[in-house]
């Protein structure tokens, strides 16, 4: 109790502090500062011209990841990703069922945190996303070229797994640090025996250069401490990745005093080039496990989820050499490294200024052996050896810091919400900047690699309350777009996001747009259930099973018409879009369905299940306004009797012409 | 070699670019497609612009009741066919005929290609007016007749929400191209022979 009196008491008396010194930049001024500059000019995108970045913003709890532009912040699309989503099929249709297994059964929703781009040379390509599921620990890919979710990978022996998805600099790995550790492997215990017993593991997940396919490389079993965010290094650090912790007190109860009782937590260094020789050398434990892999197949449109049955994990102090403890003030969370790959920044929630690390500082003390003791046998560097600098009084709970590529670092405050710029090197505040309210993370295109696009910052906020109009007890959440062009910051734009816009990842819009995809090639269409005329399409009974081979086109299906099926029948709708053009998808959906409807791109195929519950009949139509015709895209199902007699049978109505 | 003989050789042969470049193209622009729809001929084939057009122009056409673009047209036989021997026949003329032969290559050439414009004039009215009686949309006149919807011989048009560009394309140029160097053959040989007079 005394410590949080003592909390509540320093955080009031270094607000007052900011706010006497930072009144320049309260919340009207600012506001109005904006009216009264070029703002809106600078945020304007005219009708039919294109943003300069993709804004690639996590929806927290809602589970996918959605797409801005920038600078208008206008939305282009949510990805669905760990949640089922309606409007796309996903986790509905039987193509993306399983996307969504894990080895706790189909899992509807997670979690989603961190997006981050793949790069090669250090530089972002443009390839794919990551992004983690927090929830039920998962790392899923996402490919540009068709902003669709193909692979989606389990992550074992974790929980809570949140210091992910970030990738090294050729995308060798991508990262899946478990936050919350848990006994290993996994069985009936005493909470309370936690210290000691609980490990944190964190997973390598090595991704194909060619294909990005993705598979746990190794595990390392780190000590029971909770480990929050990570980066990679870069440049000189390459090879290195790091992750902050909190609670290195073993805490398991009441976190927000018994985790707060360190003076300082750690930031893990770990030389991940060490542990993959090692493991390459034939190093590393093979554990049982049981963890789900799913992957999209683009030409087959169809997923398939594989059970994995054992992963390989390394002891670190088998290691030496690899995995270091780098001291570092009061639950840190931020763990960010700089373009050029020195600086470490630690962002200590609870402490008053923020950590720099340097990393050649820290092989020098590597060197010469300039350890505080160890944790569980992994040294830890004293906390002189490797400090950089440190910033002072920059503001209350530092969360996460950006950099611009011109020096210049930005880290949000939670606590004062604010962002504050400050100079690398010379540790000095710049410019701070009121944020509306309760700033998260932000994000500067290109901010997690050697080359940031230093043009603007995205913050991204926890709270809205008056910046909108109110809809009810919940209030848009929100993201705040700010020019880093000048010296001074300035904010241009507030913009909603769905869910909680918890972290983002961006890139300049021309790396990826001309990859993108404009249809799926019909004759490259592998679907087990594709027909791709409408001569081909029929109706077939097995059992109790039926299944329509459908096509669809501007503006009819084919079959339209079918009867003979029977109460009791389960009817598998195989849906074939024949249209080969940019943007005319088609829909369809069926009266009583018990999922969602499908929404199918040209030269793609999905499936969904019906079930004939009442006799009668039955329409189905088209759901995507495809042509002028859309509200003609119809037909029926008559479902007679169980043991009738009435054929199966349909109509090829419509065009007479086959077009194919 | 004289100069009116190396026009008279090398014009016909230009011609030969019609076996590879298109001889036509027809673009339809529309608010919906920034993309424009685009078809090629060839004097052997009909040719997307962007993979995929004829099949949408196809989709886009049906609405009116348009007939869809055929795979192959007769002519597509008989083009290349013409083409090879009037090639042939004017390098022949260029190594063998004296220069009045020249003007008549030209004007054989003349009307052959007088026959194709009307051919695909034929083709293009048949097309855009003889119309499916079926048809999702049909459109009328002032006056009350059906409105046709057949592409511009040469030249801009605008139907419905399309407009409808139709322009030769590098093969056309070449073959014009070709025939004015036979034609300045002609002129360049009668001036030459009265010179050795
Ligand atoms: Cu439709």
């Amino acid at each position: 109790m005394k410590t949080i009196f003592k909390y509540f008491i320093t955080f009031t008396v270094v607000s007052s502090w900011l706010v006497s010194c930072g009144d320049v930049n309260s919340g009207k001024s600012s506001s109005q500062g904006a009216l009264s500059t070029n703002a809106a000019e600078k945020v304007y995108v005219a009708p039919g011209e294109h943003d300069d970045y993709y804004a690639f913003i996590s929806g927290g709890f809602s589970g996918q990841l959605a797409v801005y532009g920038l600078p208008s912040g206008r939305l282009f699309k949510v990805i669905p990703v760990f949640s089922v989503d309606a409007e796309k099929a996903w986790g509905f249709n039987e193509e993306t069922k399983p996307m969504l297994n894990t080895s706790h059964g189909f899992i509807p929703w997670d979690d989603s945190h961190h997006p981050d781009i793949s790069q090669t040379a250090g530089e972002l390509d443009g390839r794919w996303v990551f992004i983690n599921g927090n929830n039920t620990p998962r790392i899923a890919k996402i490919d540009l070229t068709t902003f669709e979710t193909t692979e989606i990978i389990e992550v074992p022996n974790s929980a809570g797994n949140h210091s992910s998805s970030f990738v090294t600099e050729n995308t060798e790995y991508v990262v899946a640090g478990t936050r919350f550790s848990v006994p290993f492997p996994q069985r009936d215990m005493p909470i309370s025996e936690y210290k000691g017993n609980f490990k944190g593991a964190l997973s390598f997940i090595s991704v194909d250069p060619e294909d990005g396919r993705m598979d746990i490389k190794f595990q390392i079993m780190m000590p029971g401490f909770d480990y929050d965010l990570s980066h990679p290094g870069r440049g000189a650090s390459h090879g290195w990745f790091f992750f902050s912790t909190y609670n290195t007190e073993e805490a398991n109860s009441l976190l927000e005093v018994n985790a707060s009782q360190n003076d300082k937590d750690f930031i893990a260094a770990i030389n991940w080039k060490k542990i993959e020789e090692y493991v390459n050398n034939g190093g590393g434990k093979k554990v049982p496990a049981n963890y789900a892999h799913n992957v999209y197949d683009e030409k087959t449109h169809t997923a398939t989820s594989t059970m994995k049955k054992e992963v390989l994990v390394v002891d670190p102090t088998e290691v030496p050499g690899a995995v270091y403890f780098m001291p570092t003030p009061k639950s840190p969370h931020g763990c960010d490294v700089d373009p050029s790959g020195e600086y470490i920044v630690g962002s200590g929630k609870l402490a008053a200024e923020l950590t720099v690390h340097s990393f050649s500082k820290m092989i020098k003390a590597i060197e010469n052996e300039d350890f505080d003791g160890d944790a569980y046998g992994i040294p830890i560097l004293s906390y002189e050896s490797t400090l950089a600098g440190a910033v002072k009084n920059p503001g209350l709970g530092p969360l996460h810091t950006e950099f611009d590529g011109k020096g210049n670092a930005y880290t949000t405050f939670f606590i004062s919400s604010e962002v504050v710029k400050w100079k690398l090197g010379t540790w000095e505040v710049l410019d701070r900047k009121k944020t509306f309210y309760s700033v998260g993370h932000l994000m500067i295109p290109g901010g997690n690699s050697r080359k940031p696009f230093g043009d603007y910052v995205v913050a991204m906020n926890k709270i809205t309350k008056d910046r909108y109009l109110p809809t009810g007890p919940e209030v848009t959440q929100s993201a705040q777009l700010y020019d880093i062009s000048g010296e001074k910051m300035e904010l241009l734009l507030d913009f909603p996001t769905v869910g909680e816009p918890h972290y983002a990842a961006g890139i300049a819009a021309d790396i990826v747009a001309k990859k993108s995809k404009k249809f799926f090639r019909l004759e490259e269409n592998e679907h087990k259930h594709a027909v791709k005329s409408e001569a081909e399409s029929k109706v077939v009974r097995n059992g109790n099973e039926v299944h329509i081979y459908m096509t669809m086109i501007r503006s009819h299906f084919a079959p339209d018409n079918i009867e003979g099926i029977q109460v009791g029948d389960k009817v598998y709708f195989h849906v074939t879009n024949l249209e080969q053009d940019y943007d005319v998808p088609h829909g369809i959906s069926m009266i009583g369905a018990n999922t969602s409807e499908l929404l199918i791109m040209p030269g793609q195929t999905e499936s969904f299940v019906w079930e004939a519950k009442q006799e009668g009949v039955w329409p189905f139509y088209c759901t995507d306004f495809c042509s002028a015709l859309h509200q003609e895209m119809q037909g029926y199902i008559r479902v007679s009797p169980k043991g009738s007699n009435v054929p199966i049978s349909f109509t090829l109505d419509g065009d007479p012409v086959d077009i194919e | 070699m004289k100069k009116s003989k190396l026009l008279m050789i090398v014009g016909p042969l230009l011609m030969l670019g019609l076996f590879v470049f298109p001889l036509w193209n027809i673009t339809l622009e529309a608010p919906q497609y920034p993309t424009p729809l685009g078809m090629n001929m060839h004097i052997n084939k009909f040719s997307d612009v962007h993979e995929f057009d004829i099949k949408n122009i196809n989709l886009m056409n049906h609405y009116v009741g348009m007939k869809y673009i055929p795979e192959t047209i007769p002519e597509f036989t008989i083009f290349p066919i013409v083409i090879g021997v009037m090639v042939v026949l004017g390098v022949l003329i260029g190594f063998f005929a004296n220069y009045k032969w020249y003007l008549a290559w030209f004007v054989l050439m003349f009307l052959l290609g007088a026959a194709g414009i009307y051919d695909f004039y034929l083709w293009e009215y048949d097309y855009g007016h003889n119309l499916d009686p079926k048809a999702i949309m049909s459109f009328k006149n002032p006056d009350g007749s059906p409105m046709g919807f057949q592409p511009p011989l040469l030249g801009t048009k605008n139907i419905l929400n399309f407009v409808a560009h139709s322009y030769p394309r590098g093969g056309a140029y070449m073959m014009f191209t070709g025939m004015f160097m036979t034609l300045g053959a002609f002129f360049i040989g009668k001036k030459e022979a009265g010179e050795n007079n």
